[in-house]
């Protein structure tokens, strides 16, 4: 996918988050992926490295936090785990299930200095 | 408490060493408890620039009173003649803009340009997708008063554009009937983000010897809320189901 520019992405809003509490440092990012979002945890890790060079956030460690898929079925009215994007209720089959979580990609918290 | 790292398992945000540490997670990872830094809670979309920008296209152009498509396939499903025909057959009925993408040339716009569709292309270099501001900046060479429908041809990619709203109303996926029935599946993102799935080419599934019932079946699996429509651009067999699809949303 398009790791890379993610990465910078995160970075930036870490940063920019970090300047604005009065910060010199980023020491960390924590990040949830989740498990349907497409991006690949170590093409993001890989990117990080890469990213941070010549930032404030140069050095800072990653957290990858993985949020597993979750889909909703609207007849049984409850949650079901799924593996992929065919979001069939396993207790009564309805093919119409609604993914509700596992396409996140989402900046959670940073720690700053 | 968490086994692995000692901190306390449960819901919300638990606040270790200096650093909130929300739980559902395993704990595989290695990180450092005690960096002595302060932690600020952000909980932002890494998407949320390209997500503004799409809502800020979306509000514009639903004040410019335009239906907008975002079209997406794979290389060579037959977007940019699907758009043609789509334009040429709506005339009369509603107006129609187009936005092209590609990596490079400006083959497709040419080819929309020479049947008298009003065309602005975006050349994208490496980037293998569509992103709200580039369509921003591209609408804002096209005099949108005169149009009631603007179609935005996504690069041809099914991976990457799945990611990235643009403002559309619909986003319109192609399946021709050369692809393989499997499309759907191999890339799920893409065909679930649909609301909209059209076969294409349907005037060569017995050359291709295309299995219908399985590409259908395989689409409603994946592409569940989505409409589907089957058709020709060619010989414009089923577009009539189409187009009155998007005389009837322009009108919603």
């Amino acid at each position: 996918m398009h790791e890379v520019s993610i990465m910078e992405d995160a970075v930036r809003m870490a940063v920019e988050a970090a300047k604005s509490a009065g910060a010199s440092r980023v020491l960390a990012l924590r990040l949830r992926v989740g498990a349907l979002s497409g991006a690949a945890p170590e093409a993001l890790r890989f990117a990080f490295d890469v990213v941070c060079r010549d930032t404030i956030a140069e050095g800072a460690s990653l957290e990858m936090v993985s949020v597993p898929a979750a889909g909703w079925c609207p007849v049984c009215r409850a949650e079901f785990e799924c593996a992929d994007f065919i979001n069939e209720c396993p207790r009564c089959h309805n093919p119409n299930g609604e993914l509700r979580r596992g396409r996140e990609l989402e900046i959670a918290s940073v720690e700053i200095n | 408490m968490c086994k692995e790292c000692g901190c306390g398992l449960g819901g919300g945000d638990v606040k270790i060493g200096g650093h909130s540490h929300d739980h559902g997670h395993d704990h595989h990872h290695e990180h450092e408890h005690s960096r002595g830094g302060k932690t600020l809670s952000l909980n932002l979309s890494l998407l949320e620039k390209n997500a503004r920008l799409a809502e800020r296209n979306r509000g514009f152009f639903r004040a410019k009173n335009l239906l907008v498509l975002n079209v997406v396939s794979s290389p060579g499903s037959g977007k940019t003649t699907f758009i043609r025909e789509t334009a040429a057959k709506l005339a009369g009925r509603l107006r129609v803009g187009v936005i092209v993408g590609d990596l490079a040339t400006d083959n497709d716009a040419a080819r929309l340009r020479t049947a008298g569709i009003p065309v602005v292309q975006i050349t994208t270099g490496t980037v293998c997708h569509l992103d709200a501001e580039m369509v921003s900046k591209a609408a804002a060479q096209l005099d949108l008063d005169k149009f009631d429908v603007l179609v935005i041809e996504n690069v041809g990619n099914l991976v990457c554009p799945a990611d990235y709203d643009l403002g559309e109303d619909l986003r319109v996926v192609l399946l021709s009937v050369t692809e393989g029935e499997d499309k759907p599946l191999k890339y799920p993102p893409m065909f679930h983000s649909a609301h909209v799935a059209v076969v294409t080419k349907s005037d060569m599934a017995v050359a291709a010897g295309f299995n219908r019932e399985l590409a259908l079946r395989n689409l409603e699996r994946i592409s569940h809320h989505a409409r589907i429509f089957e058709l020709s651009a060619k010989t414009g067999d089923g577009m009539k189901a189409w187009l009155d699809f998007l005389v009837q949303q322009r009108a919603a």
